[in-house]
């Protein structure tokens, strides 16, 4: 596939993780997003690397978030958006009809913008997952489960004498690391990251940042910033999109220090965006 | 260097008036715009507090209204008598048979009873004239006594019977003794025997519930709701067996799971104007449909409680619609997002987060189910019923019919009936909406 040859003609840069050998996750091949007759993705081309984060960046409206939604096929919850195109998984179609949406979600967990906990209890919030997908049969399990899941989300210790107390209760950066740790708790092998710290104070956006560095050993990260300090901390690979156009994508060390095209020089140094 | 002074100049002269940004809003002219502001914002807020006295000085007016011409149908005028069950009146053939028993003409009990208590009576009609004292339901109250236990048969035992209407009615004061004779319904030796036992401390108006716990009757004083409140019961059970789990069902489907094309527009658009649609067309719909089609028993809650199922539905779905669309939708797509089913969305996020609203929507419509009565004439619920209904094919009447009917008859005693029906419906009502505030409140989560 192109990307894939894209990446091995990239001299990898220094960084061990992107060697040309980096095997790809996802492969998404001239995708086309329309909202009704508006095309917002005008054919994206981009493979994402297993085991690293990829950032999406770029000014609003540019199809950055319809992008990652296309992934997990979450735009399938909107009446008027259809995708053209194919995007792989593991080289599945996930668009093809015998894909069971709710099964690709399994796979490819999403952390949405604004922290979304259910209002139940920090335990169920975690434990729902496993729950609908039958992953644990005893109570025991779902306790580890709930357990590992939060301390993989670096929020174990703050919580773990108020699991029955509802999600909602906690502050800002706890809900959304309490998202993280739900999505985790259904073991994805992807999560889908939408400008999870859009909505928290720098404290809290560090304590994610860290987290999304820690989670890429055991997942393969895709984030969605409009943070571009955020973007060069914590990914490999970035992607700027600009007008529904993917206009550059390459190692995240080159998009930030030599920027092949104009737009992207632009956009990095705070010309537009 | 002069381009830019004349450039500056020309400026100036355009716009003579401006001032700089902190004394524009020192002006006098700046002064009256803000006092203008001020006073049309203390205009709307006069406004606002005149429609709500409005609104409250009607519903103390209605309400106190209602009260005080219906707190007396809670009490009742009562006559003390010393009644001897006679064995020669009651069981002239002294074999107890029931039949003999419930024949029997009790009336005559009282009559004899009354002579003893005014031995001065002589004349024929001062006679019938004093019968008239009593309640024409006391010869069936005696009847009841004596079936129920025999062994009353020759003994004397003072018996509280029920006034009539005429006498409860002049002791609550709603016959004036001052009209002349002629203009009122009890004649001034009625007046006069009616002190007499009243004296005697024989006659008495006390507490009574007999409004709420007696059947239905054509005499006032023996009229209750008791039929109509069970009969509201089963009219509303199904109608909420019927209305609430359809409406809800809709209500999910249309908001949750339909496309949003022209024909769910189109749906959508319907059910709105079906709320609109005057309730009596839903009675003849259920005329039409249930009772000439379908053959189902006329005056029926059952089929009441289908045709204010078909009025109360449109309702239950508007205010379910309105309840799921208040659900965020991040929580669909936190839990679409880690692989939940459409359905589980649903199920377990989104139902029981809309559940206090389309509680509070199904109680409100049942509220209005509870108080609809034109549909329910078109089905003949309108019909007089003595009995208190046991199942729902039972002939029926509910409670904003009776008092329909009550308003309609003539004695002065319907007058308090009707108004004491109307307080209880109101209690009822009131109950309802209490219950889906309490609902809500209970179960209302913020995210």
């Amino acid at each position: 596939m192109t990307m894939v040859g894209q990446v091995e003609a990239v001299p990898a840069q220094g960084h061990p993780a992107l060697k040309a050998t980096t095997p790809m996750k996802f492969q998404a091949n001239t995708v086309k997003v329309y909202y009704g007759e508006k095309l917002a993705l005008k054919g994206v081309t981009l493979g994402i690397g297993e085991n690293q984060v990829t950032a999406l960046i770029g000014p609003s409206g540019c199809g950055k978030s319809t992008f990652l939604r296309c992934l997990n096929r979450m735009n399938d919850t909107i009446d008027i958006c259809r995708v053209d195109g194919l995007i792989e998984l593991d080289g599945e179609n996930i668009y093809d009809p015998k894909m069971d949406p709710v099964q690709l979600r399994a796979r490819v967990g999403m952390v949405f913008q604004k922290p979304n906990p259910f209002p139940k209890s920090i335990y169920d919030n975690i434990a729902y997952g496993p729950r609908i997908h039958g992953l644990c049969s005893h109570r025991d399990e779902y306790d580890a489960v709930v357990q590992t899941s939060l301390e993989r989300a670096g929020l174990w210790n703050e919580v773990k004498d108020r699991l029955l107390e509802p999600g909602t209760g906690l502050s800002g950066g706890q809900q959304q690391r309490l998202c993280i740790a739900r999505a985790i708790a259904v073991s994805p092998e992807v999560i889908l990251m939408d400008e999870p710290c859009s909505a928290l104070d720098p404290i809290a956006t560090a304590h994610v940042e860290e987290l999304i560095d820690e989670l890429r050993d055991n997942y393969t990260i895709v984030i969605v910033t409009h943070n571009m300090q955020q973007a060069a901390r914590v990914s490999q690979k970035t992607a700027f999109f600009h007008l529904g156009d993917m206009v550059e994508f390459d190692d995240t060390d080159e998009i930030f220090t030599n920027p092949r095209d104009e737009r992207t020089q632009g956009y990095i140094t705070g010309r537009y965006g | 260097m002069t381009d830019i002074v004349a450039h500056s100049e020309t400026i100036e002269q355009a716009v003579p008036q401006a001032l700089s940004p902190s004394s524009r809003y020192k002006t006098e002219e700046f002064a009256a715009r803000v006092r203008r502001r001020h006073k049309s914002e203390s205009r709307f807020r006069w406004l606002g507090i005149g429609a709500i006295s409005i609104a409250a000085v009607v519903l103390v007016t209605l309400i106190s209204t209602v009260v005080l011409n219906g707190y007396t149908g809670f009490f009742q005028t009562r006559i003390e008598l010393a009644i001897t069950f006679d064995p020669e009146v009651i069981d002239p053939s002294g074999t107890r048979s029931a039949d003999d028993i419930s024949g029997a003409d009790y009336l005559k009990l009282i009559r004899d009873a009354l002579a003893a208590a005014f031995p001065e009576i002589t004349s024929r009609e001062d006679r019938r004239a004093v019968v008239d004292l009593v309640s024409s339901g006391a010869p069936f109250q005696l009847r009841q006594m004596v079936m129920a236990d025999p062994n009353l048969i020759g003994t004397t035992k003072t018996i509280t019977l029920l006034a009539s209407d005429n006498v409860d009615q002049l002791m609550k004061g709603h016959i004036a003794r001052s009209l002349p004779e002629i203009q009122r319904n009890v004649s001034d030796r009625q007046i006069g025997w009616v002190d007499a036992l009243a004296g005697r401390g024989q006659l008495g108006t006390f507490f009574s519930l007999d409004v709420v716990t007696q059947n239905n009757s054509r005499q006032p004083e023996l009229a209750g709701m008791r039929g109509a409140i069970i009969g509201s019961f089963l009219t509303l059970l199904i109608t909420m067996v019927l209305a609430v789990p359809v409406g809800v069902a809709a209500a999910v489907y249309l908001e949750e799971f339909a496309p949003k094309n022209r024909w769910t527009d189109l749906i959508e658009v319907n059910i709105n104007n079906l709320a609109a649609v005057p309730s009596i067309v839903f009675g003849l719909l259920g005329l039409a449909m249930f009772l000439n089609f379908f053959g189902l028993p006329r005056s029926a809650p059952l089929v009441g409680g289908m045709v204010l199922a078909l009025m109360t539905l449109p309702i239950v779905i508007i205010a379910s619609r309105a309840a799921l669309k208040a659900v965020p939708p991040s929580i669909r797509e936190a839990a679409l997002g880690i692989g939940a089913s459409p359905l589980q969305v649903v199920t377990h996020h989104v139902l029981p987060l809309a559940m206090p609203g389309i509680l509070t929507g199904t109680i409100i419509g049942m509220g209005h189910a509870l108080g609809e009565t034109a549909p329910l004439l078109m089905i003949g619920m309108v019909a007089f019923v003595a009995d208190t209904p046991t199942s729902v094919s039972d002939p029926a009447s509910v409670l904003p019919v009776q008092i329909y009917m009550w308003a309609e008859s003539a004695e002065r005693g319907w007058v308090e009936r009707t108004a004491a029906a109307i307080m209880i419906l109101l209690t009822f009502l009131i109950l309802m909406n209490g219950l889906a505030v309490y609902l809500r409140r209970k179960f209302e989560r913020r995210w």
